[in-house]
């Protein structure tokens, strides 16, 4: 049907973007509402074939496009996707859609820029995601802050402009590193930015190690890892909703794609020599963060180091090494949890943005029976805390179950600390969401709550069929992964040195 | 009709129903969402019957396929899929057919709440879910199952999400079952790491045998038998489920949602998902006599330890669930001899008088316009005759009176019980038949309080007011009052209530005296329980001594088993009946046992102190110290401090003149320069 579909979903969202921002002024902001609509549900569509067409039993690179961009540096634009990478394009453009009708007629100032500044971005996170040229990788990875800078700086909450600047500082120090690691692997692979070349590369160890950190710093800030984890629950808090939605279910997963994608395939004895410490931070995230989540009393700072306790889990299933071997039930597990968290925390933080739009507060504490006053969303709300409890038939479970049914093969403490999150993932959010929810009406603003509307409630609807359709059929994600997932593992079990 | 479809059929009919009324329950009224709640699982019941009566008859035979590829990891297949065979017929009947009771008893006892639709949902999901659990053929399904049905749970328990006791226990019943699920999860984690990397039943029982020997240093250096480790957190998460110490606490709270949940899920049914669990798992079992030992001292312990706690109930739905604790422990402890069959028939006729009493505690407290302390009650014989009937019936069930249902799964246990020879049996036999006295001592109190005596509810109108927080089936809209007044009667229940309890009856009392000898001593579970009988003898020895059911009942009356009861009896009526002051000075004169029994041996507020609160104030201390001070105040704030300082440093240099920012540009250049020229040059 298209020729170009990898160019098609990176540059539709753009345009329709650019097109939006064209509207200029609030005096037309119906117009450009329905502009960024048509433009997400654009995006959305055009990226529904890489999902549909793709090739299952096709281990490479599918839908290749490649010329040249910059010739002098041999940069080429050169994008393919592989059935890991796929997923989050088409996940990316779900999350996008969902964004515009979340901030509908929520946001009332700057409306064209605010949903412009989410086109663009996804138009550049599928980029990131697409780009098989190390400085178009980067280009797309530096970029996408930009938006999410501005969506933060300029329709945040009144700590924004500390939240913005420390999510900017805190990435922004490890891309550089990541920027001289792409320098020195280019001149390793005879002056070439291909990433597929960096995979074949012979690296002696010390220096393996020096570029582990250096791509460390810069995806473990993303992912976020512990320790590096503290900007997120800041960024979180000031984000408007849509802000958290794709912070959460997009952003942190290019961190974790980051070590899929370079980390592993081109640093395979550093990981392997490294994968301890990791698994060993995965873990703290995992109980640390769990911990930590149990006692917010902001219910987006829980939803946040719930997110970090969740990612936990793909950091943990990327780096279970035996021997050379990377555990296959761990790495899909991590992948599956990476798409599974994006339909769930877009959920939990949709749901805390139709909160805060009634109430003006995301403080447990101003709330209580909201169940009595809104019940089809406390319905809703039920299916994605549940789901970020793990419960099987949502997503939720499937990740974490495959996570840990790894790591029972690799190191059964491994699995006792993961699992753990049966109790804690539970505790915090069916907590919270007693405290919130359920109970006698709280105080006069829960009582003059009303019901979600149908914008509201065909996001969550539409989120929420996606958690129980991954619950109850995610063999329909994970058989795209199987080739390319092997032929990862294949590759870290030889020796680069 | 093939078997796939009909398997599917009833499976899902009740999800359907489910559906229905909980989506579309505000568009089609209350009649039509129970209609079609009763219809799907009518339909469940009566194909379930028809599955039995194909194993009875010998015309069906055990069905083992996968329905859908649900997942495929490292070229390995786990499907959604059904093993049918006898063990499986047999709860789906008893699942269905509880349930249906129940579907039908709802339509009474809930007729007022606004919550009518959302309640025959949930219900309805539960059975759905009850089901899928155990026709699963693989691990993941049964745990697919044992979450659904936890959750319904407690959705069920926070029916009524007002009330602050209510939200609290359902969150607790769900975090205790997430503590057992913990250990449930990791065991299915060692059986797909080691016993072939599958998950379904069929292959991982094949290879069991081959593994008995097999070690896992699970500390390294020290070898632990893979079977023993793999079995014991299986039954961890039995243990979370059918409530045995210590994870027992979440059940006596779940009385906290309305009473027909309580008899179907918190006693007749999902309670009994561990046991079943077990039983399912006997290839496994049979191979470990440590886990088998586990598993009976946890099992006495609760049979034993709960039963006392229900001596000194008030709250009539607080002695039934007591009762439950311990009866479940009578069921474990079956298991740990490896009387697998004997469990599952204590599980059936338990399901059958327990529902039954749970539904007429119910009728009862819907006679006492919402009453439910005991100390106000008494007489109700003249007022509640069906109720006070089937009451009886299912009390002497419930104590072993001979040739009721009960009698024959009980006695079963405790003979089996006799004939173990495991190391724990000699504590376990002390406590099965301790516990015969107590349950006979504690079932006749609530019997006598309620239905003999005098009517107590005209002179003690003042204080049950006081009691508040027992009360269950508060109506939301809170316009209903509690207790009758001094001049109100009881009322009969209308017939959507006692109907229930005259057909639950029928089970209690005679289905025992007809399923012991195929179920116990025929091939009924033969193939599906495997017993090492060398190694476990008892099931053997008792079939050498098995002479027929009526012979059995006879037999009883001079066994001292059978006197316990009668004394347990006894002595409740003295105490109850005769001499009311008696009981009143014991408890003055023990009031330390009387105050740790009061507080349920203190094991909730220890796990409230210890686990509740050690997990916030960790958490509390890993934020504010971990991340705000050390992390965010020394590491993240310190850097900027330390930009901060530098770029002071660079502001000097700043001087605005061009001159200096044009000397600068020229280092740099002649740097970059030096730099290029080096690479070349080396």
């Amino acid at each position: 049907m298209f020729t170009h579909p990898l160019s098609l979903v990176i540059w539709t969202p753009i345009v329709a973007g650019l097109l939006v921002l064209a509207t200029g002024g609030d005096q037309r902001a119906s117009l450009a509402r329905w502009l960024a609509l048509a433009g997400a549900v654009a995006g959305f569509l055009v990226s529904v074939p890489l999902f549909t067409d793709f090739d299952n039993l096709n281990a490479g690179m599918q839908f290749v496009e490649s010329r040249p961009w910059i010739e002098s540096l041999n940069i080429n634009y050169h994008l393919g996707v592989d059935g890991i990478s796929m997923l989050f394009i088409v996940l990316n453009s779900f999350t996008t859609l969902m964004v515009v009708l979340a901030g509908w007629e929520v946001i009332e100032k700057r409306v064209a820029q605010y949903m412009a500044a989410f086109l663009i971005m996804s138009g550049l996170i599928n980029g990131a995601f697409a780009a098989l040229d190390a400085i178009l990788f980067y280009v797309f990875f530096e970029g996408m802050l930009i938006p999410m800078y501005l969506i933060i700086g300029v329709w945040g909450g009144p700590r924004r402009v500390y939240a913005s600047i420390k999510f900017f500082l805190y990435t922004l120090l490890g891309s550089l590193l990541m920027l001289v690691a792409f320098i020195y692997l280019y001149f390793q692979a005879g002056k070439s930015f291909d990433i597929l070349a960096f995979h074949d590369l012979k690296i002696a160890m010390s220096v393996q190690i020096l570029l582990f950190i250096a791509f460390f710093l810069s995806f473990a800030v993303k992912v976020p890892m512990w320790p590096v984890h503290t900007w997120l629950p800041d960024a979180h808090v000031e984000a408007p909703t849509g802000g958290s939605m794709v912070l959460a279910a997009i952003t942190l997963k290019i961190g974790a794609y980051g070590f899929l994608r370079f980390a592993l395939p081109i640093l395979p004895d550093a990981s392997i020599e490294l994968a301890p410490i990791m698994v060993g931070l995965s873990l703290v995230a995992v109980v640390y963060i769990g911990l930590v989540a149990l006692v917010q009393t902001d219910m987006k700072k829980l939803v946040a180091y719930s997110s970090i306790s969740h990612m936990g889990f793909v950091t943990l299933g990327l780096f279970m090494f035996v021997g050379s071997d990377l555990n296959v039930w761990a790495i899909e597990g991590a992948i599956v949890q990476m798409v599974s968290h994006g339909f769930v925390s877009a959920g939990m933080f949709m749901c805390i943005g139709v909160m805060y739009d009634r109430v003006h507060s995301r403080n447990i504490a101003d709330y209580g029976g909201v169940a009595n006053k809104m019940p089809i969303f406390a319905a809703l709300m039920m299916l994605f805390g549940m789901a970020n409890s793990g419960l099987p038939a949502t997503s939720g479970f499937v990740g974490e179950f495959m996570v840990i049914m790894g790591a029972v093969q690799v190191n059964f403490w491994y699995a006792f600390a993961a699992a753990t999150t049966l109790i804690f993932g539970a505790a915090y959010t069916l907590w919270m969401y007693k405290r919130v929810i359920f109970g006698d009406v709280g105080n006069h603003h829960v009582a003059e709550m009303k019901d979600v509307n149908k914008r509201e409630f065909l996001v969550l609807a539409l989120l929420g069929l996606a958690v129980l359709g991954m619950g109850l059929y995610p063999q329909a994600f994970v058989e795209k992964m199987h080739l390319s997932v092997n032929d990862l593992i294949a590759h870290v079990a030889q020796s680069k040195l | 009709m093939d078997m796939k479809s009909l398997y599917l059929l009833i499976a899902l009919s009740p999800l359907a129903g489910s559906l229905i009324a909980g989506l579309f329950g505000w568009a089609i009224g209350r009649r039509a969402a129970h209609v079609v709640t009763i219809l799907g699982v009518a339909v469940s019941a009566a194909l379930s019957l028809k599955v039995l009566h194909g194993f009875l008859t010998g015309e069906a035979s055990v069905f083992n396929e996968a329905v859908y590829t649900w997942l495929t990891v490292g070229g390995m297949e786990f499907s959604v899929g059904f093993l049918v065979d006898t063990l499986t017929a047999m709860m789906m009947v008893v699942v269905s057919f509880v349930s249906l009771m129940v579907h039908i008893y709802t339509i009474g006892y809930m007729q007022e709440d606004p919550g009518y639709q959302r309640f025959f949902s949930y219900i309805s999901l539960f059975t759905f879910s009850m089901l899928m659990l155990v026709m699963s053929n693989n691990f993941i399904q049964l745990f697919f199952g044992w979450e659904a049905v936890g959750l319904v749970s407690y959705l069920l328990i926070g029916f009524w999400f007002k009330r602050p006791t209510a939200i609290f226990a359902n969150l607790k019943a769900f975090l205790v079952n997430r503590v057992g699920d913990f250990g449930f999860l990791l065991g299915i984690g060692l059986v797909l790491a080691h016993f072939g990397g599958s998950l379904n039943y069929s292959d991982v029982f094949a290879a069991a045998p081959g593994l008995a020997n097999a070690t896992i240093a699970i500390f390294p250096g020290v070898e632990w038998s893979l079977m023993t480790v793999t079995c014991i957190l299986l039954f961890v998460g039995a243990m979370g489920k059918s409530a045995q110490f210590p994870l027992h606490v979440w059940l006596p709270d779940s009385m906290e949602g309305p009473t027909p949940i309580s008899a179907l899920i918190h006693a007749a049914t999902m309670v009994t998902a561990g046991l079943f669990m077990v039983s399912r798992m006997s290839p496994l079992f049979e191979l470990s006599d440590t886990a088998l030992n586990f598993i009976m001292v946890v099992g006495s312990i609760t049979a034993l330890f709960m039963g006392f706690l229900g001596i000194i109930q008030n709250d009539i739905k607080r002695v039934v669930a007591y009762s439950t604790l311990s009866q479940l422990g009578y069921m474990t402890v079956a298991l740990g001899a490896s009387a697998y069959s004997i469990a599952m028939f204590h599980v059936m006729t338990h399901a059958f008088f327990k529902a039954l009493l749970f539904l007429a505690a119910g009728s009862v407290i819907i006679g006492m316009h919402h009453d439910q302390d005991m100390r106000n009650m008494g007489g109700l014989r003249k007022y509640m005759p069906i109720t006070w009937i089937t009451s009886l019936l299912g009390s002497l069930a419930l104590i072993g009176t001979p040739f009721f249902s009960g009698f024959y799964s009980k006695d079963s246990i405790i003979e089996a019980v006799h004939a173990s020879n495991l190391a724990a049996s000699g504590f376990a036999y002390f406590a099965v038949v301790a516990g015969v006295f107590v349950t006979a001592f504690y079932s006749f109190r609530m019997y006598f309080l309620v239905f003999h005596g005098k009517e107590r509810w005209m002179e003690n109108h003042g204080s049950h007011h006081e009691h508040h927080g027992d009360h269950d089936d508060e109506e939301p809209s809170g316009d209903h009052h509690h207790g009758l007044g001094p001049n109100d009667k009881p009322h009969e229940s209308p017939w959507v209530v006692t109907l229930p309890l005259v057909v639950l009856a029928i089970p209690s009392v005679m289905i025992g005296y007809f399923a012991i000898e195929p179920l116990l001593y025929g091939d009924f579970f033969k193939g599906v329980i495997v017993v090492n009988s060398e190694a476990h003898p008892a099931m053997a020895e008792l079939a050498h001594e098995f002479h027929g059911a009526a012979a059995m009942g006879v037999h009883a009356l001079q066994t001292m088993v059978f006197w316990l009861a009668v004394a347990g009896v006894a002595l409740a009526w003295f105490f109850y009946m005769k001499a009311p002051h008696i009981p009143a000075a014991i408890k003055q004169r023990f009031a330390v046992i009387d105050r740790v029994l009061e507080n349920k041996y203190y094991m909730d507020d220890l796990y409230f102190n210890l686990f509740a609160k050690g997990s916030r104030a960790l958490g509390t201390f890993f934020w504010k110290v971990g991340d705000m001070l050390l992390i965010d105040g020394l590491v993240v704030n310190g850097s900027a401090k330390l930009v901060g300082f530098f770029s002071g440093v660079v502001r000097k240099l700043q001087t605005g003149f061009i001159y200096s920012y044009a000397t600068t540009m020229i280092v740099g250049v002649l740097a970059l320069m030096t730099l290029w020229f080096a690479q070349l040059i080396f």
